[in-house]
């Protein structure tokens, strides 16, 4: 088992982008190994926290910059060196070789953000926040993940726990101080006020689609006949100045998938190239396959040729929710304009992939869905994490019952129980709410004291 | 007077009283100090007892033997149900009482319980040895003992406030307790101040009744103690009058001399009974505010003007007061008065009432912070047993949260603290459907058994209640009625009819039908006791008309038991976990929480520092 004694050291960028790269030790012998590989002007372990030390590493693999904090101000909290070294794939390698020579372990995926957790440096919500950076792999998840560090979804949340507080003194106010000289709310108002928190969360979950297109990209089928050109439309998306290509190409055998950077959100393209290409599989199972990817797919683009331009995609569910499906009529560049527009339709993109031609038509069209869908909304609380969407489903579930109870008479310790009961299951979303604020917010509005 | 008792309880108040009689007559050898044997049980506040959630804790009090319940029907001179409008979570009894005689059956409750030895004097030192308590010196004369549970109330350095007139004492006429503070202070116990406060008592000969709105007690009344059968003394009523503009406008006049608005009293009030310059001042909008003219007693002139509590001059108060309808002639027999005393953080004292700090060494009742005679007499039960247990080497009685309106109390003090006097709402009980006012016996009456505090009798009772109970509830779910037969009892409340036979378990759900009704047209042999027989229909009525609601909050308690069944071990070191922050580690520290369930009701701690707890208690 995996104790908090072991020391643990990862490439903390991602690979092969930018012109550096930096590498984080962390474990009480961070600085005794950095020691054993680096070559500077003073030991690591002499060193203060907060300082940048140059030097070389043995077996002069590089020149680096080595940082060193001490604990408890680290990001984990531990003792820890980070070596900023030249951005190269081969020598991240060599240094971490090294340091597993000298007795640190690689880290798990997510490990120094446990640690950090475990060690009291960050909350349970900052370090999913955090953890979404380091998965999430667009700039707009980015800035999204560190909005979310900087309390936007806790200012969302507030106004929902602010609204649940009033709600539940409301209703406590009948049954503690029924003696008083104070006039209750009419059940109308309560239930009224109970479907405006569940609007509020409406509002959240409905994020959740778009909090994974931001953390997660946006999935684009490219399908069609057999020589169609379905290879050579992502062969030109992905040479195409717009599109950056991500550094990890997945290609399992008989699909090709990409993901590319398109306006800084994360495309990412299976091309059924290879389904009907091999003889030896049978026509359904290759249809089985493209049924599959079809589900997972946002953006489906129907590639078809002019002379099948009224190609239908029957074999497919239709009518799935939140498909985006384009036809993409190619080859364009074989026909003339007079040929063209006998059968023109503006719902239709018109390309080229040989030539480029219309491939702009084609990023605009990816643009605007990713824009439908708020992606790149600066001021977006998005609900991201499934945790946090099913805690709101709950909440909003018992929300729903507590209405049900008020609409049936119910006394309002009955309803109470359904509230209390959203109130835990937001718990972790905005934190405990006891009943003394409850209390606090009847006395602040009621004039109590018989 | 013996030169040694097995626990010496110092204050005969509500909490004193419970304290003193639960350790005698769990056979120990018991002192009561007061300072006067004919203030044991006195009303300082309304004559009354019960009310929402206090009702709830009286009845706990009871089922586990207390006196409390015994006393409030005794001296009940009228009995009333809070809430009967509501479900029957939150019905409250409550009582108005005589002072008088409350103060004289309380004594002779005491006098009668063997080994139980009343002392007058003051108490002039505390001595401990090895971080035990070891003695008290009664008027400079010591007295051995192995426990000590200090009830003192208002008295400890208690101050009396009306306008700029301050009096030294802990209730009207009744001096204070000097030094016992200082003493606690010199063995290390941190101490603060709280403040409440008490209206004026006018001449029940003086008030023209024939103008105001009369409230009777209730026609069935039911009653504290499973001991009581019938009234005790004959009924009285209380009635109900407003203030108005004039009343605020010279009450307003005294603003200048109140010592709550100068800050010549620094303690902090009760939010949910604030004087009436409070209110007007706080709610100024508000042209009216209701008063309760309560008897003080069946054989007294006194009447006690609930919701007009002041420190305002008395000049002030009595001309304010005679704007009042029916009040324009009345003669002021005394004026209201803040107090401001002496009480310790209750964070000092563990879920048994010892303290932290001095072996054997209980804290109970306002000395903890709290309010009300029902708190005091809670804690002062709880402290009595569990002092009690200790010195017999048993298991201490703890309360969960789950199990009684008791349980929360001390849970809340020990853990959240308070800054202003505490008081019980039903509103703090997470668990409320089944902490219910109808089966503090089913829920505690065990205990009190067990402890020698209930006799077998009553026990065998409530046994055979619950035995009724689960029959009821068993033939409900297997006994189907026929529509012919159903539907005459759900015409009856306009409730659709049936056209399927359908079981007595669902039937009963539909609204106003009574289970009664149903059992009898399903010929149910009833229990041929018929005060189990009625009990046990009540309380299974309750269980499946709102089976849906009982199922949900007994999942979470389910939930709740998780974390409250983590122990953490006594001298669990937090310094050596490095991952908490500085901060959770001394709050840690300071509560010494018993579980991982009471951590996370230390009010700071975070989910993270349970993760991390849990990872090292693992």
């Amino acid at each position: 088992m995996n104790t908090i004694n072991d020391t643990i050291c990862a490439p903390i960028t991602a690979n092969g982008i930018g012109a550096i790269s930096i590498i984080r030790v962390s474990g009480p012998r961070a600085l005794e190994i950095g020691d054993k590989i680096f070559i500077g002007k003073k030991r690591l372990s002499d060193s203060p926290s907060h300082r940048i030390y140059y030097g070389r590493l043995i077996n002069d693999i590089d020149d680096v910059l080595v940082f060193v904090f001490r604990q408890p101000n680290s990001y984990t909290g531990e003792d820890t060196i980070e070596i900023s070294h030249h951005g190269n794939f081969l020598i991240s390698k060599k240094i971490i070789q090294l340091l597993m020579e000298y007795g640190a372990r690689l880290a798990e995926p997510g490990e120094f953000t446990k640690r950090a957790f475990l060690n009291g440096k960050i909350d349970l919500l900052q370090a999913e926040a955090v953890s979404e950076i380091i998965q999430s792999r667009s700039d707009v998840a980015v800035r999204s993940a560190r909005k979310q560090l900087d309390g936007f979804l806790s200012n969302k949340i507030k106004v929902i726990r602010d609204y649940l507080i009033e709600v539940s003194g409301l209703l406590e106010l009948e049954l503690d101080f029924v003696e008083e000289d104070v006039e209750f709310v009419d059940k109308e108002t309560v239930v009224q006020k109970i479907e405006l928190i569940i609007k509020q969360i409406d509002d959240l979950l409905k994020t959740f689609q778009t909090g994974k297109y931001v953390y997660e990209g946006i999935n684009v089928l490219i399908l069609g006949k057999p020589n169609v050109g379905k290879s050579s439309l992502l062969n030109r998306i992905l040479n195409d100045d717009r599109a950056i290509v991500s550094d990890i190409p997945g290609t399992t055998r008989d699909i090709i998938k990409e993901e590319i950077f398109i306006y800084g959100t994360l495309f990412r393209f299976f091309d059924t190239a290879g389904l009907r290409k091999s003889t030896d599989i049978i026509e359904e199972e290759g249809i089985r396959r493209a049924r599959m990817l079809f589900e997972k797919a946002d953006i489906v683009v129907h590639l078809v040729e002019f002379d099948n331009i009224d190609e239908n995609l029957n074999d497919f569910n239709l009518h799935a929710s939140n498909k985006y499906i384009i036809k993409v009529v190619n080859k364009i560049d074989t026909l003339t304009n007079e040929q063209v527009s006998k059968k023109f339709s503006k719902d239709m993109i018109y390309i080229s992939a040989l030539t480029g031609y219309g491939l702009e038509n084609l990023f605009e069209t990816f643009k605007n869905f990713a824009l439908e869908k708020n992606v790149y909304s600066e001021d977006l609380a998005v609900i991201s994490n499934v945790r946090h969407y099913e805690a709101l489903i709950q909440a909003k579930n018992s929300l729903i019952n507590a209405i049900e109870s008020l609409r049936q008479n119910f006394s309002n310790e009955f309803v109470s129980v359904d509230l209390r009961k959203a109130v835990n299951s937001l718990k972790e979303l905005t934190g405990e709410i006891t009943s003394e604020e409850i209390l606090n917010s009847i006395f602040a509005k009621f004039c109590i004291g018989k | 007077m013996k030169s040694y008792y097995d626990i010496i309880v110092i204050g005969g108040g509500h909490a004193g009283i419970e304290a003193s009689a639960a350790g005698a007559r769990m056979g120990l050898e018991v002192a009561l100090i007061t300072m006067d044997k004919n203030a044991i049980g006195r009303m300082s506040c309304n004559p009354a007892v019960g009310g929402t959630a206090k009702g709830h804790l009286v009845r706990e009090i009871d089922s586990l033997g207390g006196l409390i319940g015994q006393l409030a029907d005794r001296t009940g001179i009228q009995f009333k149900m809070l809430n009967r409008s509501k479900g029957p979570a939150v019905w409250s009894p409550r009582s108005q009482n005589d002072r008088a005689l409350y103060s004289l059956e309380a004594l002779k409750l005491l006098t009668q319980i063997p080994n139980l030895e009343i002392l007058e004097g003051i108490v002039t030192k505390l001595t401990i040895k090895n971080r035990r308590i070891e003695s008290v010196f009664l008027n400079d004369v010591e007295i051995k003992t192995r426990a000590v549970i200090i009830a003192a109330g208002t008295f400890l350095n208690g101050k009396m406030f009306t306008g700029r007139v301050q009096t030294e004492g802990g209730r009207y006429g009744e001096p204070k307790v000097a030094g016992l503070t200082e003493l606690l202070n010199e063995m290390g116990f941190i101490s603060g101040r709280l403040k409440t406060g008490t209206p004026p008592r006018l001449d029940k000969r003086t008030i023209d009744f024939t103008s105001l709105e009369e409230q009777k007690g209730d026609e069935e009344p039911q009653f504290f103690s499973y001991l009581t059968d019938n009234y005790y003394l004959p009924q009285v009523s209380c009635y109900i009058t407003y203030t108005n503009q004039k009343t605020h406008e010279i009450l307003r006049q005294g603003f200048l001399d109140s010592p709550l608005f100068t800050g010549i009293i620094k303690g902090v009030g009760p939010r949910y009974c604030p004087s009436i310059e409070d209110k007007i001042y706080r709610f100024s909008d508000k042209d009216r505010h209701h008063l309760f003219l309560e008897p003080d007693g069946l054989n007294s002139d006194l009447i006690y003007v609930n919701g007009f509590s002041s420190s305002l001059p008395a000049d002030i108060q009595l001309k304010a007061i005679r704007t009042v309808p029916g009040l324009q002639k009345v003669e002021m027999i005394r004026p209201g008065y803040a107090v401001e005393y002496d009480f310790f953080p209750p964070y000092q004292v563990d879920l048994t009432l010892e303290t932290k700090l001095v072996e054997g060494l209980y804290f109970a009742g306002q000395i903890n912070g709290t309010s009300g005679y029902e708190e005091a007499a809670a804690q002062g039960i709880i402290a009595g047993i569990n002092a009690a247990l200790k010195i017999m080497n048993k298991d201490p009685l703890i309360l969960k949260r789950n199990e009684a309106y008791i349980g929360v109390l001390i849970d809340d003090l020990v853990n959240k603290g308070t800054d202003e006097p505490y008081r019980m709402f039903t509103s703090r009980a997470e668990y409320r459907l089944n902490l219910r006012q109808d089966n503090a016996d089913r829920r505690l009456i065990k205990y009190g058994y067990e402890l020698g505090l209930i006799p077998a009798w009553a026990y065998e009772h409530v046994k055979k209640k619950e035995q009724e109970i689960h029959r009821i509830l068993e033939w409900s779910n297997i006994t189907y009625l026929k529509p012919e037969i159903a539907n005459e009892i759900l015409r009856k409340y306009n409730s659709p009819e049936i056209d399927q036979s359908e079981n007595i378990s669902k039937l009963v759900k539909r609204k106003d039908v009574k289970l009664t009704e149903l059992l009898e047209k399903s010929e149910y042999r009833f229990n041929e006791d018929p005060k189990i027989s009625k009990e046990a229909i009540f309380q299974a009525e309750i269980e499946l008309k709102y089976e849906g609601y009982i199922k949900r909050q007994t999942e979470d308690i389910q939930k709740f038991l998780e974390n409250e069944n983590i122990l953490i071990p006594k001298n669990f070191d937090y310094s050596k976990i490095k991952s908490l922050s500085m901060e959770s580690r001394e709050k840690l520290e300071k509560i010494k929480p018993a579980s991982l369930g009471q951590a996370s009701r230390i009010s700071g701690i975070r989910v993270t520092d349970l993760s991390i707890l849990l990872v090292h208690l693992k």
